[in-house]
């Protein structure tokens, strides 16, 4: 079963078409990597699919169930979960409320739910999220006190403390030491098994590394699909992308 | 009086205000449009142009020199006390938007109590400088206020040349388009900064001038003309002065024409319910960007 | 964290125990200010959750004040409501307005958010001029001294008695006070906290960001209604003063003053500014004139406000 299709998806700015008719299935469980050239439409295109833009055309589904017309919050209810390419966290908060605020919204029900909390617990999930990206012991500082890689590793703990279905990550290696990156790719694989990861990215070792299946895209419109192996024999992608 | 002829009267009495309401709201517009910051106190400025008038009508030998005295003394001075504010005040919050919001809350009191400290709580008249009716078939109407309405146009034009033919317009519109790039091409963006203000101190304060002749000069006049060019930048779309323009006019003219036939309060209100559906409708305001 | 938990519940009871202690030593004078802060500072309080906690700078709020005074007012005055019952209609005079207030003007946001709310608490300021057969306008009325009484079991208790006030202003404070704390370290409170911080991540996080300002707006006009019917019952007076553009300017004040976002803040900044302006308007008739004067200053040296510069120099008492 597709977990995540796109019908023909489309989005223009102006005069500017920066996904032309994409269709894109993605089956639950893999990871896949978009590529393509800067100013490609690939941000665009996964803006589109978390509702942070609405499409000109073209419609979305995820589990089969139309959701084009689904604002951004209710989407990252549903399942689809997005990290951001400019770190967004919160930086005057702590890194304790920044992942709070992940964690407790599946627990606000009712107005108890809402009104109360058991700190306790919650510092324990907290802790919890933050060790999977390394970062327990920063738990008390606020998110400006961290170093940029770090932040960048609060919001990919942000994206997975949502317990997402489909976690989209928008360059998320971006401005992270070697070491960090390859904490980065230990941790995508050991979420792989539960969670379907759609990831934009230009270090290509680390698409090589992780992807199963990789989608170029250039100007707009899907350029071709396959699996790591077959993109890299790609001539038509040799010649718009690699090869340049 | 038939009823065709009130409601001339009343559309006339509304286009000569929507005149002196563009010219306010254009200041409060341009500031918001370069700087991305709301001057709160604008309405103070709008009244110091009008007790400026009335101080230089006391000193001057005759209204019209008074008057035209005014013209130059009272933007100038403004302008120098916005100016002086924006050195001040602004620069220091370095124009954060909600900073700048109260820091000019601040000045608008300081302004105001000011005035009422030197100048005192009377609201006073000065003469007009000319002295004629125009008469039309139905009733005969002040020639000042037309007077107003034609210096005002060709004010809003000067304004127009300065922003579209001038090497300082030219840089008003590059900040405002991106003032980091602005920055990175030589232009002075935190000279341009002061002279907008400047220059939207000077247009209230002109229209102050205009009107003193009209309406007295009051330390509390400068209520209305902020909150009528509020509801002009809203219903307009922030930021845009072509929206700003049209929008003064739809309410100076209604404005005018409700309050001959109902009462000014219901006027105003009616303006404020108007903004409301303006936002329903189109949330960036008619001309304004939609936002994302 | 238990430790730091009950820390801030024992400032705040340390705080409600002076003011209530404070009673038997004020002199008359001191006592009528006392009870009139803590009456504004409910209005405060009101006003901080939008702007403090959820940074929403509106420009406004004198009309939900001005929603609990009149809804309050006429409530008793002219459909004979007791006094609970007009502090209850008050309070749902503030809400109502500002669930409508906050569907139309929370489409916009930043400075036009601001503008707007101005505009509308301006509409209402001269609907209350408009409508003077009703309201009295300008002049305003005075509740009469016969309706101003609560019978409870057989005794009854005069509003207008100097006691009975400061302890109705004092127990109406302790409520949104204590409601606010207990609020602003909620799960909700987190999220309008997270709104005021980021509000795009906070949306991209699942939550309804439109739906928790619109919820903030309505806690805040609700409250702020309640502090205007009070207001209204325990002093009397019913005016559109009120609801004239000052107090939306007073609000934003004192909450600044105070320190925004902090929740002792609005008690201590309308306390300096009452006393601060009682003092100025001894002294000349353009004592508004320290309005300014203290906005300008806090901006440009002490943008934390009282507390909040407190809380930086000595330690977290927010935690």
């Amino acid at each position: 079963m597709s977990l995540l299709r796109t019908e023909a998806l489309s989005k223009r700015f102006g005069g500017l078409e920066a996904v032309r008719n994409v269709d894109l299935e993605l089956p639950a469980g893999e990871i896949r990597a978009v590529i393509g050239p800067n100013g490609a439409g690939k941000t665009t295109l996964v803006s589109v699919i978390s509702g942070r833009l609405e499409p000109t055309a073209g419609r979305i589904f995820f589990k089969d169930r139309d959701i084009t017309g689904l604002s951004a919050w209710q989407r990252a209810r549903a399942g689809i979960v997005y990290t951001f390419q400019i770190t967004s966290v919160f930086p005057k908060l702590s890194c304790h409320d920044n992942l709070a605020l992940a964690i407790q919204r599946r627990r606000m029900t009712g107005l108890a739910g809402r009104l109360r909390e058991d700190p306790a617990a919650l510092r324990a999930e907290v802790e919890a999220a933050l060790a999977r990206v390394g970062l327990a012991e920063d738990i008390d500082r606020t998110a400006a006190e961290l170093p940029y890689g770090h932040q960048r590793l609060l919001e990919v703990a942000l994206g997975l403390a949502l317990s997402p279905e489909l976690l989209i990550m928008d360059e998320p290696t971006q401005g992270l030491s070697n070491a960090e990156i390859a904490r980065f790719c230990d941790l995508v694989r050991g979420i792989a098994s539960e969670v379907t990861v759609l990831l934009i990215e230009h270090n290509m070792p680390v698409v090589m590394d992780l992807a199963e299946r990789i989608t170029v895209v250039e100007r707009g419109a899907v350029l071709a699909e396959g699996t790591p192996a077959e993109i890299r024999a790609d001539a038509a992608v040799q010649r718009a992308y690699l090869g340049t | 009086m038939s009823f065709g002829a009130y409601f001339f009267l009343a559309v006339l009495e509304g286009t000569v205000s929507a005149f002196v309401l563009a010219l306010t709201a254009l200041g409060l517009s341009l500031v918001f449009g370069v700087m991305r910051v709301v001057n709160v106190a604008h309405g103070e400025l709008f009244m110091l142009g009008a007790v400026i008038a009335w101080w230089v009508s006391q000193m001057a030998g005759d209204p019209l020199s008074g008057f035209l005295l005014a013209l130059v003394v009272g933007p100038l001075l403004v302008g120098g006390i916005a100016i002086a504010a924006d050195w001040a005040i602004l620069k220091r919050v370095d124009y954060n938007p909600e900073a700048t919001i109260v820091a000019t809350i601040g000045l608008l009191y300081i302004i105001q109590q000011s005035v009422l400290i030197l100048y005192g709580p009377d609201a006073r008249a000065v003469e007009a400088p000319f002295y004629f009716r125009v008469q039309f078939p139905w009733f005969g109407y002040s020639g000042y206020k037309l007077i107003v309405a034609a210096l005002s146009a060709g004010l809003l034009l000067a304004t127009w040349y300065l922003l579209k033919k001038t090497r300082l317009g030219l840089y008003m519109r590059a900040t405002q388009y991106d003032q980091e790039t602005a920055q990175a091409f030589g232009v002075p963006v935190r000279r341009v900064y002061a002279a907008v203000f400047a220059l939207g101190g000077g247009l209230a304060a002109l229209a102050g001038v205009l009107v003193v002749p009209i309406q007295q000069a009051h330390y509390l006049m400068g209520h209305d003309p902020l909150l009528l060019s509020f509801i002009v930048v809203i219903i307009g779309g922030l930021g845009s002065l072509r929206g700003t323009l049209i929008a003064a006019f739809v309410i100076g003219i209604s404005d005018g024409v409700i309050s001959v036939f109902f009462s000014p309060t219901l006027a105003k209100i009616l303006a404020t319910l108007l903004v409301a559906l303006v936002l329903v409708v189109r949330p960036g305001g008619l001309f304004g960007a939609k936002p994302a | 964290m238990s430790g730091v938990l009950s820390n801030r519940w024992l400032l705040a009871l340390a705080v409600l125990a002076v003011l209530l202690v404070a009673q038997v030593l004020l002199p008359p004078y001191h006592h009528t200010n006392f009870a009139r802060i803590m009456v504004l500072a409910s209005f405060a309080i009101g006003y901080n959750i939008a702007f403090g906690y959820t940074g929403l700078l509106s420009l406004g709020h004198a009309m939900f004040f001005a929603a609990g005074i009149y809804a309050a007012g006429l409530g008793a005055q002219e459909l004979g409501l007791s006094m609970p019952a007009a502090l209850a209609f008050g309070a749902l005079g503030g809400l109502v307005l500002a669930l409508a207030v906050g569907l139309i003007a929370l489409r916009t946001s930043g400075v036009a958010f601001l503008i707007v709310t101005l505009m509308f608490a301006q509409a209402v300021f001269l609907t209350t001029l408009y409508f003077n057969e009703v309201t009295k306008g300008d002049e305003g009325f005075v509740i009469a001294e016969a309706l101003r009484r609560i019978e409870i079991g057989g005794a009854e208790l005069k509003l207008s008695d100097p006691t009975v006030r400061y302890n109705v202003a004092l127990a109406l404070f302790a409520l949104c006070y204590l409601a606010s704390i207990a609020l602003l370290h909620s799960p909700v409170g987190r999220v309008l906290v997270a709104v005021r911080e980021n509000e795009q991540r906070t949306r991209m996080l699942g939550y309804n960001t439109f739906g928790y300002k619109l919820l903030a707006m309505v806690i805040s006009g609700t409250i702020s209604g309640l502090a205007g019917a009070a207001y209204a019952l325990l002093f009397a007076y019913v005016g559109s003063t009120f609801a004239s553009t000052q107090y939306s300017i007073y609000a934003l004040l004192w909450v600044l003053l105070g320190g925004l976002g902090t929740t002792l803040g609005p008690l201590i900044g309308t306390g300096l500014m009452s006393y601060l302006v009682d003092f100025a308007s001894d002294v000349t008739s353009s004592y508004l004139i320290v309005v300014g004067v203290v906005l300008v200053v806090l901006v440009l040296a002490f943008p934390k406000g009282v507390v909040g510069t407190a809380i930086e120099r000595w330690g977290r008492l927010r935690s």
